[in-house]
């Protein structure tokens, strides 16, 4: 690659560099020896001519840029040092997310991934179906990036690294191939139906035999787009499960398709026998129909995780000189470092996890906690990074970098969810492997048995055995409806990370709720307003806020929440002093006020009016010269839903516990509220786990709730076990789930989800083996022609996908504040 | 009767050209956006000035 005058002027045929002097570099392309100038463009066009992609030379018009353009089959080209870099993960392992093209069903999904454990120093493939994207985690020092990709190819796959563009074109271009095919299919389907019908039609011999053998023809030539384009997918796939002797639905598909054109173009060539070209064509048309379905389908559960992965943006307004001056400049979000100050303009969404120095607005947090109202967010309080700022422009103190921001490790979280799968459809799976087998068995005997019985329909009833059968529907039951109800419950604020969730939270039968931030907000809130002076309560209230407006501490943030709640009113405080651990004093209209402790207020307002404080509450005093206004009591507030689930729980049967690490009196009198029976307080981390297990011992099945940090140990020892998460908790969460929105009725939505989800997979299985039972028998009974069997099993996998589609909707009814009350 | 043997391997012909069209329709993009342009109709965009005389937008011929 030296690029001084050389005496060669032979170009590099692969980059177009001067060959440098002596130069032994060679490539056979075309039957000819083409020079190259570097061992990398050698390799690189030795990659290309092995793949077969000679014609990218013929066609190419112009030359690489660069020297080592990544071309799609540079396979050698990922295990360059830079490339390399992006697959590392944080453990030191080798870690990639690649996008996987042509995944069809769910028996791509366990070839690949047995393929991948073949692989040297692989540590876990997960192959997510829906977004097709697979993520391998692998040791860097026994395989390379390129084995991976390789062994992927080597099983009929195109894998090759993530990037949203690349992938989101890759959709686009899949999706337009599948209706181009499907259109193929259809069209020549209604103008082969046209030529098949005045032979059904008409008595025997009343057709001139002249016409019929013409409109044979027409209907062989018409079939030709339909088998050799439409029908790619069915024969490519079936090839692939040969190649790897794994018997998916393809292979009957292709079989009953391919005999069914040969046998009937062998009839108009020959000019005997029957000819099946409408039944053919419609299959082909039916079962793309089908498929198409159930991309859409996929697509769409999909879209909710996709969206998330777009929310961050890329760019940020970074404040260089902040506070003296005011002026933005465009940076990368990347390069955010804490500390730095950056401007968030109402529309945009919040780069990073960063605090409100100066401004207020209103937030959308919909995307993060599934929370479809806008939130009021004011000086002093975080914003999340993925929230968008709606009102006002403010400014920000960058306290996180990007990467370790809320949203970046929700997305992380996401994408390591929902990739593993349940043992449901584990078994569902290998049984439709089996099925496939003892079909194309069946499908042997019943040919033989009716070419012995009756030779002239031995070939349309062994192709209707064929297509008639719906492995299908058994292996879509399962994946098809957890997928569209992880991402119902996604849109409802619950993250289901482990795939089993659904699965154990129906046959729960002990939900164990932790008490401080689970059942309790987990910070003091006003619970009720004693006045004891002139005042109203929405008077006292303001002024109690205008006082306590300015201090961090969580009782004054939940007087000033309260007043938040009444109508805004300015009231102007002078002069606020702060009078360590009793309270604060300010001046009001020229009026003293104080607001604290009991003995602080009496120095100011005279002798104590009443003294009956409740005991589990923390009172605090409002008063001025002389005059008492009023006593706010205030506890940490039971959630407005904690009654609502608990009554929830306990209607299904299920026994419901509460654990806590808070004193035990004051646990059993928040049970007694709720109407739990059997409630715990005094437990320590350890105990709590012990009375999980002893419960589990008893053969019970525990639900644990609980805030996700504290409770690390007992939620993994749960059999399914939620964590409220919000913020920073996130992405040390353990839990199976997270309730991202933190509030507790989702378990409520989580627990209906459970078990709409079971019975729509009931329902399929049990449709898919009636289904099966009936129609295979029938088919071999000759009670079915090809045209029935097609459409018998297009409809057949329609029905399952459709109805799995049923627990994308959301229920009508809300369990938020309505049923608290 | 005779037209058919005419009329046949002219159908043929027919499916085979309107397949042609509808790829290049396809690859031209034309079935990417269904909607969009739907919409697109319905905004006045021909109106010399949109902001000021967007009544004559309507009345345009």
């Amino acid at each position: 690659m030296n690029r001084t005058p050389i005496k060669s002027i032979r170009p590099c045929f692969h980059c177009g560099l001067p060959v440098p002097e002596g130069g032994h570099w060679y490539v056979r392309v075309d039957a000819m020896e083409q020079p190259m100038c570097c061992p990398g463009c050698k390799a690189v066009a030795q990659a290309i001519v092995d793949s077969g992609l000679t014609t990218y030379y013929s066609s190419r018009q112009h030359l690489p840029e660069g020297v080592a353009a990544p071309l799609p089959d540079a396979l050698s080209l990922y295990d360059s040092p830079e490339l390399a870099a992006q697959f590392t993960n944080d453990a030191g392992d080798a870690q990639a997310i690649l996008s996987v093209e042509g995944i069809r069903c769910s028996a791509c999904v366990w070839l690949i991934e047995k393929r991948l454990s073949q692989v040297p120093g692989l540590k876990s493939a997960n192959l997510n179906v829906s977004t097709e994207k697979l993520q391998v985690i692998w040791d860097a020092a026994l395989s390379k990036p390129s084995d991976i990709i390789r062994a992927v190819r080597e099983v009929g796959y195109v894998a090759y690294p993530f990037d949203p563009i690349q992938h989101g074109d890759l959709l686009r271009k899949n999706a337009r191939t599948m209706f181009k095919q499907l259109f193929v299919a259809g069209l020549s389907m209604m103008q082969v139906m046209m030529y098949a019908l005045p032979v059904y039609w008409s008595d025997a011999g009343s057709i001139e035999s002249d016409l019929e053998q013409l409109m044979r023809w027409a209907s062989l030539l018409l079939t030709l787009p339909a088998e050799m384009y439409s029908a790619q997918p069915f024969f490519r796939g079936a090839w692939t499960d040969i190649k790897m002797s794994t018997p998916g639905m393809d292979v009957p598909v292709a079989l009953g398709i391919a005999a069914g054109f040969i046998g009937s173009a062998w009839s108009t060539i020959t000019g005997v026998g029957d000819v099946y070209f409408d039944s053919v064509t419609m299959f082909i048309f039916l079962l793309l129909a089908s498929r198409y379905v159930e991309l859409i389908a996929r697509r769409r559960a999909a879209a909710s995780l996709e969206k998330l992965q777009y929310a961050l943006p890329e760019s940020a307004h970074l404040m260089v000189g902040f506070p003296s001056s005011r002026n933005t400049t465009m940076v990368a979000a990347s390069t955010l470092r804490a500390g730095d100050f950056i401007l968030s303009k109402p529309g945009e969404a919040i780069p990073v996890d960063s605090l409100i120095i100066d401004g207020e607005t209103t937030i959308d947090l919909s995307l993060l906690t599934g929370e479809s109202h806008p939130q009021p967010r004011r000086i002093g309080e975080s914003v999340a990074s993925g929230a968008v700022n709606i009102s006002q422009p403010v400014i920000l103190r960058v306290e996180k970098v990007a990467r370790d921001s809320t949203l970046a490790a929700l997305i992380r979280l996401i994408e390591s969810a929902g990739q593993g799968k349940p043992t449901l459809a584990l078994w569902a799976d290998r049984v439709a492997t089996w099925f496939v087998g003892a079909l194309l068995v069946f499908a042997l005997v019943v040919l033989a048995f009716w070419s012995w019985h009756d030779a002239t329909r031995a070939w349309p009833i062994a192709i209707a055995v064929l297509v008639v059968s719906c492995p299908c529907a058994l292996s879509l039951a399962t994946p098809s409806a957890l997928a569209a109800v992880t991402d119902r419950l996604l849109r409802q604020g619950v993250l289901v990370i482990q795939p089993h969730v659904i699965e154990t939270l129906y046959r729960t039968t002990h939900v164990v709720l932790d008490k401080t931030g689970t059942l309790t907000e987990g910070r003091p809130q006003l619970r009720q307003t004693t006045i004891l002076g002139q005042a109203s309560r929405e008077q006292v209230l303001h002024i109690a806020a205008a006082l306590e407006s300015g201090s961090a501490h969580p009782l004054s943030r939940a007087l000033v929440e309260a007043a938040e709640q009444l109508s805004a009113r300015n009231v102007d405080v002078e002069a606020i002093t702060h009078h360590v651990g009793q309270g604060l004093e300010g001046k009001i209209d020229g009026e003293i006020f104080r607001i604290g402790s009991h003995a602080f207020v009496s120095a100011l307002s005279g002798v104590a009016v009443l003294a009956d404080e409740p005991h589990d509450m923390t009172c605090i005093y409002l008063g001025t010269t002389s005059v008492w206004l009023a006593r706010f009591d205030l506890s940490d507030a039971l959630k407005l839903d904690a009654q609502a689930v608990i009554t929830y729980f306990q209607s299904q049967d299920k026994q419901v516990i509460l654990l806590s690490g808070d004193a035990p009196g004051i646990v059993h009198r928040m049970a007694d509220t709720l109407g739990i029976d059997d409630a715990h307080g005094g437990m320590l981390p350890q105990q709590k786990l012990e009375f999980v297990q002893q419960l589990q011992n008893k053969g019970a099945r525990v639900a644990m709730v609980g805030d996700g940090i504290n409770d690390a140990a007992v939620l993994r020892a749960a059999d399914v076990s939620f964590a409220m998460g919000s913020g920073a908790a996130l992405a040390q969460s353990h839990a199976d789930a997270v309730l991202l929105s933190a509030k507790l009725s989702s378990l409520i939505d989580a627990a209906e989800a459970a078990a709409a989800c079971m019975q729509v997979i009931r329902q399929n299985l049990a449709w898919a083996t009636l289904y099966n039972l009936v129609a295979i028998p029938a088919a071999a009974l000759g009670l079915l022609a090809p045209w029935m069997a097609g459409l018998g099993m297009s409809v057949s996998s329609a029905v399952v996908v459709i109805n799995a589609l049923r627990l994308e909707r959301l229920p009508r009814r809300s369990h938020s504040l309505e049923m608290a009350h | 009767m005779e037209a058919l043997y005419l009329l046949i391997p002219l159908s043929v012909i027919v499916v085979f050209v309107a397949l042609w069209v509808f790829f290049r329709a396809m690859d031209g993009g034309q079935f990417d956006d269904l909607e969009g342009p739907g919409m697109r109709i319905l905004q006045d965009d021909d109106s010399a000035h949109p902001e000021t005389d967007d009544s004559q937008g309507h009345t345009k011929k």
